[in-house]
């Protein structure tokens, strides 16, 4: 194990940076997709249940089966593997912000139009920054989840840590298989402790005092 | 509207009377919500003189609070107009019209997730004042609602007491110095006796700007206390009676109001007269830091039984008797928490209240900015009571102008008694009657107005 290891090196980290970058990437774009998405939803029930629906149904698709429907419009590469991360990235940031810019109470929303901000402003300063423990709890949940979605994208051909799994796991019983499947598993491990660690302290610093809990 | 107002609305008024305040008139305002059947504000014509406090009350869902939302459009009315200044605002961008009309809701409506100082700041902010003049601002802001901004400018919403936030709210309201100020149940959320001092604050600050505030409450005593004008509204927003507090209490246009102002209507005549009418006894002042037998010769030599600890600020903090001056070496500095203190725009039952509560028989009276004026004890109270039960009725004549013209009400609930009756009989009996006896009292309420101007 420790040979293969220190054979490999400088492709494990390789490989596990690019993991990384591409659940980060993919990250942002959920978050800004499914913020866009919920600030367009929120304040009619009818869309709001529609997209507590989607996102609930969505979670149940095999991330395998969508790589795999992918690929035949799109083919190998990175652009299946990212679409496919930040979809289901996006799902449970979505819901999340759906139900933090509806929890806010009404009073504090009139109170902002009350003093003259608009629409817009009620949102970007008070409604999303008021909402954000609760979408950044998304993110933290997403970014556990693409973990291991990303190494499933693999099989296309993306980038990441997913590459040892798959070799590992076609080559099973071979030589250095055993150890190749590890590496990529723990590496997957590893990346999302760091990343939630990461969040955490994205939360302390972009958290007023007064809204935390 | 801001920079209309900046630039127009002080000037004229400003200049003879010290009013910063603005007038308000509804011209024919009607609202109605989709799927009811009833219009929530019905034909509604009402002028709000500036530099007045109007407070509107009513039974719930009467249409007081949506009236008031009408005023700064954050309801938008279906027909009629709103001026403000002389403006009419009817058409104008909303959130530009906002922007110039402080706004208070119950317990300050607050963000959460910002300080005192950016909450306050928020509305300079949006009209692009720079970081020094918001700065210098806010703490002025906060001075004049009696909070020390040193300790609460870098505070958030939920380090705040219910009565502070509530404070921070009406700071926030007034940080652009607008000429209106419309509040909606402002002391709903908070304890009686802090409700006592935010009323009496308020009295104080009006005191000092004048500004034109328009409050919605459902306690007819804080509107006694409060207003120099009360609207009394039925359903529809329909106006039973818009008068003074005095002639409202001794004068009710009807049995509505009547039962509206409820039993206890001579005692109520307790919340007519303010602490400052009645004559205050003075009182050694003693300062922290000074040696208690100092402050007790002075004491004895006035004849006094007590003396009033006051701070830099020349706000009372302690209230000690010869007994504990005696006791004491150096007088300290902690402010004594069960001070009974009124404001001194209160009004007597206040005072009595206060007395009560503080079993001292007296209370310390006190002005602007929390600054101490004097003391008020039970006989002084008790004599006032005696003479005001006497006088309340001779005070009727003194309305000024601010009316109701219900004529189109009038018209249009008689329309709609008329079309009830068409209808048929079976359900709408009820209704009917209820349109009949409305449509009668707007006619009287006109009817005392008309009164009020011919006894001027």
């Amino acid at each position: 194990m420790w040979d293969f290891l220190g054979d490999r090196y400088e492709q494990i980290l390789f490989s596990g940076w690019q993991h990384f970058s591409l659940v980060v990437q993919c990250l942002i774009l959920a978050t800004v997709i499914a913020v866009i998405i919920a600030s367009l939803v929120y304040r009619s029930k009818g869309l709001t249940s529609v997209v507590n629906s989607v996102s609930a149904i969505g979670l149940t698709i095999p991330a395998f089966a969508l790589i795999g429907l992918l690929i035949a419009p799109l083919g190998f590469g990175v652009t299946p593997a990212v679409i496919v991360v930040a979809f289901f990235a996006a799902l449970p940031i979505l819901r999340n912000a759906v139900v933090g810019l509806s929890g806010i109470a009404p009073s504090i929303v009139e109170s902002a139009r009350g003093i003259g901000m608009s629409r817009f402003r009620t949102l970007l300063q008070v409604e999303l920054p008021m909402a954000w423990p609760i979408i950044l709890t998304g993110v933290r949940v997403s970014a556990q989840m693409v973990m291991g979605i990303a190494a499933v994208a693999a099989y296309s051909l993306g980038p990441g840590l997913g590459g040892f799994i798959f070799s590992g796991l076609s080559r099973s019983g071979g030589a250095n298989s055993l150890e190749s499947v590890l590496t990529g598993v723990i590496g997957v491990i590893v990346l999302a402790l760091i990343l939630d660690l990461l969040l955490v302290g994205l939360g302390r610093l972009t958290i007023p005092r007064g809204i935390r809990v | 509207m801001s920079e209309r107002n900046a630039s127009t609305s002080p000037a004229p008024s400003a200049a003879s009377t010290g009013i910063t305040g603005a007038s308000i008139l509804l011209d024919h305002v009607t609202k109605r919500f989709p799927g009811q059947v009833h219009p929530a504000v019905d034909g509604l014509t009402m002028e709000i003189p500036a530099g007045k406090i109007v407070m509107f009350v009513g039974p719930s869902g009467c249409g007081k609070t949506t009236t008031l939302k009408m005023i700064n459009r954050l309801i938008e009315p279906t027909e009629g107009r709103i001026v403000v200044d002389g403006d009419d605002v009817t058409e104008m961008n909303g959130d530009t019209l906002r922007r110039g009309i402080g706004y208070v809701i119950q317990a300050g409506g607050l963000f959460p997730h910002m300080t005192v100082a950016t909450n306050i700041g928020i509305v300079p902010k949006m009209l692009g004042w720079d970081k020094a003049r918001i700065a210098a601002r806010v703490d002025e802001l906060l001075e004049l609602v009696s909070l020390d901004p040193a300790l609460y400018r870098d505070r958030y919403p939920k380090e705040l007491s219910g009565g502070q936030q509530q404070r921070v709210g009406v700071a926030r309201a007034l940080a652009a110095d607008p000429p209106v100020l419309l509040m909606d149940e402002p002391f709903g959320a908070v304890d009686p006796i802090t409700r006592l001092r935010l009323q009496d604050e308020l009295l104080n600050i009006q005191d000092e700007l004048q500004k034109t505030i328009v409050c919605v409450t459902h306690d007819f005593d804080e509107a006694v206390k409060l207003g120099d004008w009360i609207a009394i509204f039925n359903e529809g927003a329909q106006l039973e009676q818009y008068d003074t507090p005095e002639r409202i209490l001794g004068d009710p246009a009807n049995e509505f109001v009547e039962n509206f102002i409820g039993s206890g209507a001579g005692l109520k005549q307790l919340t007519l007269t303010r602490v400052e009418e009645v004559g205050l006894a003075d009182a050694v002042i003693g300062n922290p830091g000074e040696r208690a037998a100092d402050v007790l010769a002075r004491v004895a030599e006035a004849g006094h039984g007590h003396a009033v600890i006051v701070d830099d600020r020349h706000r009372p903090i302690q209230w000690l008797s010869r007994r504990k001056l005696g006791r004491l070496d150096l007088i300290s500095a902690v402010p004594d928490p069960k001070l009974p203190v009124v404001g001194i725009r209160a009004t007597l039952n206040d005072a009595l209240d206060t007395m009560l509560v503080s079993s001292a028989g007296a209370a310390l009276v006190t002005g602007r900015r929390d600054m101490f004026k004097g003391v008020i004890d039970v006989r002084t109270v008790m004599d006032a009571i005696t003479r005001s039960q006497t006088a309340a009725v001779l005070e009727s004549d003194k309305a000024p102008v601010g009316l109701n013209t219900g004529m189109f009400q009038a018209q249009a609930s008689a329309a709609e008694a008329a079309e009830a009756e068409l209808i048929g009989a079976e359900s709408s009996s009820a209704q009917s009657s209820s349109a009949q006896s409305s449509s009668a009292q707007p006619i009287e309420a006109d009817g005392s107005g008309a009164d009020a101007r011919a006894a001027q």
